[in-house]
């Protein structure tokens, strides 16, 4: 068989599996999105409201407390085993807010704990944060970089 | 005391839609293209280091405090902001404005995953 025609098989074939696919229900996924995404970034509003009227922080250390907070709360539900049960139900709702950067940190540390504290816990930790922090840097030091010439 | 409750109302309201449609994005492209969660993350966070870097993301922050902070989003915003503060100091402030405006982050990340790590047993053979 040549390489060609079995790329086409491959592409068969895989069409084939998707027609047993259930539909996506896209109305549905979207509002749960919302919701839970919503929720989420309610409850990073609540403790910005508490650490702003009751502690006194302002600007970016307000900010940078709630991210606290958040990745804090993320964490530990990673850890409890609820948050995936959440991104089973939320889907993007779960995923896009800090929370979920915690929980893509957090649970590959917790799962590949087991090959060692040096090649599994800490190299693995970074799987999906770690291409957030590569490319992040990149693009934030080319803005830096642009406005310094501006 | 009325006013300063329903202006904290409408500013959990404000961050509740602008937070919701931001992750409603997500879903929408994660239903239309088969990207992974990883992808979405990035994606997302250059967008908000763009949109800051145009100056736009400030705009919805002021308008929706931790609706647009929270979403990875506002960790673009954090970087490209770091940076461009950097920048008014030199050129050794564009380099490194933008990690040490998103340490809390990611030093708070690193910190309560490898406790979280220590404390929990994977969960994933119970299911």
């Amino acid at each position: 068989m040549t390489g060609k025609n079995r790329q086409n098989y491959n592409k068969n074939y895989i069409a084939y599996v998707h027609s047993f696919d259930p539909p996506t229900q896209h109305f549905k996924n979207c509002f749960r999105a919302f919701l839970v995404g919503g929720l989420i970034c309610c409850i990073g509003q609540c403790m910005r409201e508490i650490l702003e009227k009751a502690v006194g922080l302002y600007g970016d250390e307000l900010s940078s407390a709630v991210s606290i907070m958040l990745i804090l709360l993320g964490t530990l539900l990673t850890g409890f085993g609820v948050y995936d049960r959440i991104g089973r139900y939320a889907g993007a709702g779960s995923i896009v807010p800090i929370t979920g950067f915690a929980n893509s940190v957090a649970s590959p540390a917790i799962e590949f704990k087991t090959e060692g504290l040096v090649y599994g816990l800490a190299a693995k930790m970074f799987i999906v944060a770690g291409p957030i922090i590569v490319y992040g840097v990149l693009a934030g030091t080319a803005v830096g970089i642009i406005y310094l010439f501006l | 005391m009325y006013e300063t409750y329903l202006e904290i109302l409408w500013n959990f309201v404000k961050a509740f839609a602008v937070g919701g449609t931001i992750c409603m994005i997500a879903q929408i492209v994660i239903n239309f293209t088969d990207l992974t969660a990883g992808k979405i993350l990035v994606a997302f966070m250059l967008a908000g280091v763009v949109l800051q870097g145009l100056g736009l993301y400030q705009y919805l922050v002021d308008f929706a405090g931790a609706g647009a902070t929270v979403p990875i989003s506002g960790f673009g915003y954090l970087l490209a902001n770091g940076a461009i503060k950097g920048a008014e100091k030199g050129f050794f402030g564009a380099v490194t404005g933008a990690l040490s405006s998103a340490s809390a982050g990611i030093s708070a990340a690193v910190i309560f995953s490898f406790l979280m790590a220590i404390v929990f047993q994977s969960k994933s053979k119970r299911n």
